[in-house]
């Protein structure tokens, strides 16, 4: 073969060090997407909920979807 | 007691394969397939049989050789040896290659063709769209929508602004 001597590879552990790899990854990224959900999807809806309902007239609503006709039971 | 003796019977059956058609032979003809072959497989690296089967004299030789101290071996016969077991090393295997193009390109090809058949489909075969899809009618759609407060919250009406009657910026 070719002259020159190639370093002697990695033989042992290979396993373990690929488990801990992709275990730690994985558990990184679930709890980074876990986050990123909760901040970007879950806490963002209660906020909008929150801002919607905090000074919400239902009859001041309901009087402009009457007026915009809209209604079959009432004009 | 009883469940040993049937499980020895059960033992007395496992025979391999090539055991099996070596007895047959005067009667069953086998094929090549219907022998254990070699594999060039990440996954099972020590194959069934060796790769070359029918040995030259100098590598007959050779594996007489190798059965006495291996340390008397040049570098040449045991690669000579690695060589007679098997086909591929692992990095010649796993080498990666341009096939990929091939089939992204083939695939892109036929979706593309595929989109030709739709346009021709869209313009031959298909009759008009209902009125609903005219734009008078979608206006007036979504202004009853509008009207009706749809989804206030996060959805469409929440992108309305009521006061300036336009879409929020």
């Amino acid at each position: 073969m070719a002259p020159e001597v190639l370093p002697k590879p990695q033989m042992r552990g290979l396993l373990a060090r690929r488990l801990r790899f992709h275990m730690v990854t994985g558990f990184v990224l679930s709890l980074g997407v876990a986050a990123l959900y909760k901040v970007g999807v879950a806490d963002k809806r209660k906020k909008a909920y929150a801002d919607f309902y905090r000074n919400y007239d239902a009859m001041k609503d309901f009087e402009e979807m009457r007026k915009a006709g809209i209604f079959q039971s009432v004009k | 007691m009883l469940a040993t003796r049937v499980f020895s019977l059960v033992g007395k059956r496992a025979i391999s394969t090539s055991v099996c058609v070596r007895a047959h032979e005067s009667v069953v003809k086998s094929e090549d397939f219907m022998l254990p072959a070699y594999v060039d497989r990440r996954d099972y690296p020590l194959p069934d049989v060796a790769h070359v089967k029918h040995l030259s004299a100098s590598q007959k030789a050779l594996k007489e050789k190798e059965k006495a101290s291996w340390s008397s071996l040049s570098m040449d016969e045991k690669v000579e040896l690695y060589r007679i077991k098997f086909k591929e090393s692992f990095a010649e295997m796993n080498r990666r290659s341009n096939e990929w193009k091939t089939v992204v390109g083939t695939a892109m090809f036929f979706i593309g063709i595929t989109a030709l058949i739709i346009m021709w489909e869209k313009l031959y075969v298909y009759g008009p769209l209902p009125q609903t899809f005219d734009k008078e009618w979608v206006a007036m759609q979504t202004k009853r929508m509008l009207d009706m407060k749809v989804n206030p919250i996060q959805g469409l009406a929440s992108k309305w602004d009521y006061e300036k009657n336009e879409w929020k910026k």
